[in-house]
């Protein structure tokens, strides 16, 4: 099967630290439809850098990603967002949520560009809120008036809402406890079993054992893959460099 | 994005920074009040002026020293044109006239500015000289005693009939005017009359005045036998444009003169000192508009420089925007239609104020006011202009932002 997205000889050089390691030095790597793959690696390895490229929110300086049998680099600005607001579900490192807007409207933002029907908004809203298990009672408050838990299960639920194919979250667990951890992680694989693509950052090994495959990164270069053993449902042909 | 989201957007940002929107909105405010005010003022001054003019009669010629390039608007007893150097009106050119067919009624005269004086009080006002028929043209009325006789102007009698304002700033309240003595340029004239008021204008105070006989005039206070203007009516309104033309071969022949170009008089229908008039008040409303034009441009720039604080405020949600999907379009019309929604609050606020200020003045009666419905129109399409103009470019500059610059900005 052809993959979803596949990124070759990905190299970014970010322009302030020209004289420095490149962030990535050559990535390739792919991922298969259904597919859910963990990324793991030290800090600052590079990997915010490639879920980036991935996101379409970064190019990389050389190299090629293909997207759905499309080359990125040949897309332009409008089409980029459609991508963004259609088929990629992301969730920031920083969740990036708006602070004086409530719980509700952050989560409603992504339909505004997708065209949702005023009518439909709430509705869906909720549903992607229940499923991330935010309590009811803190929807309608102001994003800044959350725990950095909270705040996180509002940047997962944000991603969710708009039904994206592939799901790119950098370190979703990471402010959560493991119960709660779980229940997202949870999420996410019954998210893989109607069929989404997913791509998770973590640090945690527990946490990249919900996927199919792990790909380690050190300064900017792939250095592993580790299939998984306890789910067969990866299909990865994807060769090391 | 929809329309529905756009209106949604920009009530959500403006309503939740008030402090900001409120700041922001205060520049076009008060450059559209002004503008508005300004206008309106200038189209009062208009009507005031037109309507004075057409109450003079529309039947009137009005015939004063100069050509026509040199100080035509010599009407209306203001006597700008009486200086003129050697062109000059007499009483010979006003007898040739009287005996033109289709004139009603001719009055001559002349004024000179004079110091007015009475033991304690001292006045400079404009004392007009009054020919035969001046009373009847300009329809004067008296509050008290009479008005210059034909008597008084054929023996050149030192009377003067004084408008209410003079004879207030001349006498303690509650004093007869009526046989008291005054000094013009330091000869005694004896008040006979005082005229009714007509109301003054803010450009000439048309009571503070005073008549005596042109002869009087003529001899004691100007020396001269010049006239600065002669008024003359026409029988019928028809007879107008033949009894100017009359006019001026009559006074051509009498002048000497062949070439009409360099006719040393000028003979002006009400229509001609209507049209010099509204060139003259058009040109002071274009110049009032103009310079409160500047407050607006001033606002426009204001709107820029914070729209331009809220894009760098702004620059994470920005990203935010971008990342999940909102194209440079959808970017571009939200900070858009901020901008222009903050002009329209500002142009709506400063309509209301503006006529709010204009009707107070017409209140007060210091100024007749008019707000025109064109200026306010105008005022509305330029704040839609300047919200378009002073938005466009921080709008665009937050289009281009890079999602994931824009996403680590501090
Ligand atoms: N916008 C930027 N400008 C300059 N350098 C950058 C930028 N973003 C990242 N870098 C550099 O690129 C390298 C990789 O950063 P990246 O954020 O991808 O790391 P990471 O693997 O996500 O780390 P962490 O686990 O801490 O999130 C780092 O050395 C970082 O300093
Ligand atoms: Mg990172």
């Amino acid at each position: 099967m052809a993959p979803i997205l596949e990124i070759r000889d990905a190299v970014k050089i970010y322009s302030t630290a020209a004289d420095e390691a490149p962030a990535l030095g050559g990535v390739s790597f792919s991922v298969e439809p259904g597919e859910f793959v963990a990324i793991m690696g030290p800090s600052g390895s590079g990997k915010s850098t490639l879920m980036n490229i991935i996101g379409c929110l970064d190019r990389p300086t050389t190299g090629s990603y293909i997207l759905d049998g499309v080359d990125v680099a040949r897309m332009d600005e409008d089409q980029l967002a459609e991508i963004r607001a259609t088929r990629i579900g992301f969730v920031f490192q920083s969740f990036n949520l708006l602070p004086r807007s409530t719980v509700m409207r952050n989560v409603i933002l992504p339909m505004i560009y997708t065209r949702v029907p005023v009518g439909e908004r709430e509705t869906r809203a909720s549903k992607a809120l229940e499923a991330v298990g935010l309590d009811e009672n803190r929807w309608y408050h102001k994003t800044n008036e959350l725990s950095g838990g909270q705040m996180q299960r509002v940047a997962i639920a944000r991603a969710l809402v708009n039904d994206p194919a592939i799901i790119l979250a950098d370190e979703p667990t990471g402010n959560l406890d493991t119960r709660t951890g779980q229940v997202i992680l949870e999420t996410f694989r019954r998210l893989q079993q109607q069929g989404r693509t997913i791509v998770l950052i973590t640090h945690e090994h527990d946490v990249a054992e919900y996927a199919d495959r792990t790909v380690h990164l050190r300064d900017g270069l792939v250095v592993s893959h580790e299939e998984a053993e306890a789910h067969d449902s990866a299909r990865s042909g994807e060769e090391a460099r | 994005m929809s329309i529905y989201d756009l209106v949604h957007e920009t009530m959500l940002s403006v309503t939740t920074n008030k402090v900001r929107s409120f700041l922001t909105v205060l520049g076009i405010v008060v450059g559209i009040a002004s503008v508005i005010l300004m206008v309106a003022i200038g189209q009062g001054s208009q009507a005031t002026i037109t309507n004075s003019i057409k109450a003079a009669g529309s039947n009137l010629l009005v015939v004063t020293p100069g050509g026509r390039s040199a100080g035509a608007f010599g009407g209306g007893g203001g006597g700008f044109g009486g200086s003129n150097s050697g062109a000059k009106l007499t009483q010979a050119d006003v007898n040739l006239i009287s005996q033109l067919p289709g004139v009603a009624h001719i009055a001559a005269n002349s004024t000179s500015r004079e110091a007015l004086s009475v033991p304690g009080a001292n006045v400079n006002i404009s004392v007009t000289g009054v020919g035969d028929g001046y009373q009847t043209v300009k329809a004067i009325e008296t509050s008290t005693g009479v008005f210059v006789t034909p008597e008084d102007i054929r023996g050149g009698t030192k009377v003067v009939v004084l408008g209410p304002t003079a004879v207030t700033d001349l006498f303690p309240a509650g004093t007869d005017p009526l046989g008291q003595k005054i000094r013009i340029k330091g000869i005694l004239f004896t008040v006979v009359g005082v005229t009714k008021s007509k109301g003054g204008s803010s450009f000439m105070n048309a009571d503070e005045v005073a008549y005596i006989p042109l002869t009087t005039l003529q001899r004691y206070l100007t020396g001269s036998d010049a006239i600065s203007t002669i008024n003359v009516e026409a029988t019928t309104a028809e007879g107008m444009t033949s009894l100017q033309n009359d006019i001026t071969t009559t006074l051509l022949a009498a002048h000497h003169i062949t070439d009409t170009t360099k006719a040393d008089f000028s003979v002006l229908s009400q229509s001609d000192i209507l049209s010099t008039a509204s060139t003259i008040t058009g040109t002071f409303t274009l110049l009032l508009a103009a310079i409160s034009g500047i407050s607006l441009v001033v606002g426009g720039i204001g709107i820029m420089n914070m729209m331009l604080t809220t894009v760098t405020e702004r620059t994470r949600e920005i990203g935010l925007r971008k990342a999940i999907g909102a194209r440079p379009v959808d970017i571009t019309s939200q900070f858009l239609a901020e901008a222009i929604t903050l002009c329209l609050i500002g142009g709506v606020i400063g309509i209301s104020l503006g006529w709010g200020l204009s009707a107070l003045i017409t209140a007060t009666g210091v100024l007749t006011t008019e707000v025109s419905l064109g200026a306010v129109g105008i005022a509305v399409g330029v704040c839609a202009g300047i919200g378009i103009v002073f938005g466009y470019y921080p709008a665009r500059r937050a289009s281009k932002l890079d999602p994931i610059e824009a996403l680590r900005y501090q």
